[in-house]
């Protein structure tokens, strides 16, 4: 039988991880993702506070630090070292950010287009992922990280698919419910028209608006040949509502077209109608 | 459960049964104050009514652990079958996979608890113990097929220690098995790290999906 001290050892090797022997620190514990703890550590050797993300199931191994090594962009947070401890975990540190995830950001009360311009700059990370053919799978506002001075970051890009990886591990059903296109909850294999929904159902989220559901709507099709084919064709229509200029996914009623109008011309419009008032003042004046 | 082929089912259903008949059997003696003999009877009964009802396939992963929810079934067929004061048949046409519970009662005696406070808490950890206990078996298994019965020696003698006065050192290690202290350190992060992926491999064959295996290996990380 395992005695008592040993089952208590033995429970220790799966608590926190054994970084001995590494550049690294523990401090606290940031987060859980679905395939691994991430801590808040520091780098020893270069003195600066780090994300350190253990990744449990040697299955997994460096699928999320190879994607980010690959992805230069803006908007992903970048891998700085990667490695195994002495359990046997994997390990890699990422760049520390400061910043509020996304649900969390639009609850503090922020206008719809502040709200609209972070949704822009998720679309542009995640078409720059799918340019490079890697499909996140598991987008959603807490995986949006808006950062201490406007940086918008995409994260866990551990369930994230590749082209070189094996179609049953694209067919794997990762993601969360409330943002997974119809076709990856079925287990099928996903492109990046999956990434379009889960998109989709983020823009939902972001604005009540009539143009801007009609949007969401579309990204979220349960058709993928339905949706917007493309991250950069969601963005336009997005790019075109903030403009004040027609979307394509919503037809316009007369009184809307008007309204919108109005929004777009509103100063020349008020231009006009005050030189209007002035002149017919002027003539009042003149003959009274 | 996972499978629905005969086949996978019964699979499937044996490594929970392997998992759980310490936990259950040691849980009815304490919980229920039952002899070491309706002990056995009853966990045999409650494996072989779970199998002919099939109900650990009504287990909802988001509602609750397979643990809490095994107990509460439990607790249901212990109380059941109090009430019914019948004998609890053996066999049924079905046999289960050989359980040896006197070994669970020399366990309990050894264990000599007066009291149990939190049973949740007692189960889990009657549970963890079989878990490890299992992949210490499989560990154990892969080194001598593979020729290294020294890893297995090293993991047996320093993690598996009864007692931590009894631990060796490194150094004493070293001399026992006639390595080097390196060899002793590199063996034992071996040794570790496959046991660590024997307990994954044993827990997700208990698991019924991708998403309680995910939530069972982080309750583990604590």
């Amino acid at each position: 039988m395992i005695s008592e001290p040993a089952l208590d050892r033995l429970s220790a090797m799966f608590q926190g991880p054994d970084v001995t022997g590494t550049r690294y620190q523990l401090l606290s514990v940031l987060g859980r993702g679905g395939m691994g703890v991430v801590y808040l550590a520091r780098d020893t050797v270069l003195d600066r506070e780090v994300a350190l993300k253990i990744v449990e199931r040697p299955s997994e191994d460096a699928n999320e630090a190879r994607i980010l090594a690959r992805l230069e962009h803006p908007g992903i947070v970048p891998v700085h070292d990667f490695g195994e401890l002495p359990d046997g975990r994997l390990f890699y540190a990422m760049k520390r950010v400061r910043g509020d995830r996304l649900d969390r950001w639009m609850a503090s009360g922020r206008d719809l287009s502040e709200r609209l311009g972070v949704f822009l700059r998720v679309c542009e990370t995640v078409a720059f992922a799918h340019a490079h053919g890697v499909v996140h799978r598991d987008l959603k506002p807490e995986n949006v990280m808006v950062g201490e001075f406007g940086e918008v970051l995409v994260l866990d890009w551990g369930v994230a698919t590749t082209p070189s990886q094996s179609a049953a591990s694209q067919r794997r059903i990762v993601g969360t419910t409330e943002y997974m296109a119809p076709e990856q909850a079925r287990g099928e294999a996903v492109d990046h028209r999956a990434d379009v929904f889960a998109l989709g159902a983020m823009l939902e989220s972001i604005a009540e608006l009539a143009p801007v559901l009609a949007i969401a709507r579309k990204a979220r099709s349960d058709e993928p040949a339905s949706r917007y084919q493309d991250v950069q064709s969601l963005a336009a229509d997005v790019s075109r509502f903030l403009a004040g200029r027609a979307v394509e996914a919503h037809r316009e009623r007369l009184v809307d077209r008007l309204a919108r109008f109005g929004r777009r011309y509103r100063l020349p419009i008020l231009l006009v109608l005050t030189y209007l008032v002035a002149r017919i003042l002027l003539l009042w004046l003149v003959h009274v | 459960m996972r499978g629905t082929q005969p086949d996978d089912r019964r699979a499937a259903f044996d490594a929970l049964v392997t998992a759980y008949w310490k936990p259950v059997f040691k849980y009815v003696r304490l919980k229920w104050h039952a002899s070491a003999e309706d002990a056995a009877d009853l966990t045999q009964g409650f494996f072989l009514k779970a199998y002919e009802k099939d109900f650990f396939s009504a287990f909802d992963a988001s509602r609750a652990r397979f643990r809490t929810y095994l107990r509460t079934c439990l607790d249901g067929f212990v109380a059941n079958a109090r009430k019914a004061d019948a004998r609890l048949k053996r066999g049924g046409g079905v046999t289960l996979i050989p359980i040896d519970f006197g070994e669970a009662e020399r366990e309990l005696q050894q264990q000599a608890i007066d009291r149990v406070d939190d049973f949740e808490a007692y189960f889990r950890r009657e549970w963890l113990r079989s878990l490890f206990a299992c992949a210490a078996g499989r560990l154990r298994e892969a080194c001598v097929a593979r020729n290294r019965e020294d890893r297995f020696v090293v993991f047996e003698q320093y993690d598996l220690a009864p007692d931590d006065r009894d631990r060796p050192t490194y150094a004493e290690l070293a001399r026992r098995l006639r390595l080097s202290q390196a060899e002793v350190t590199n063996e034992l992060a071996a040794a570790r790290r496959e046991f660590r992926r024997l307990v994954l491999e044993a827990l997700r064959e208990q698991c019924g999906s991708d998403e309680e295996f995910e939530a069972e290996s982080q309750a583990l990380s604590g």
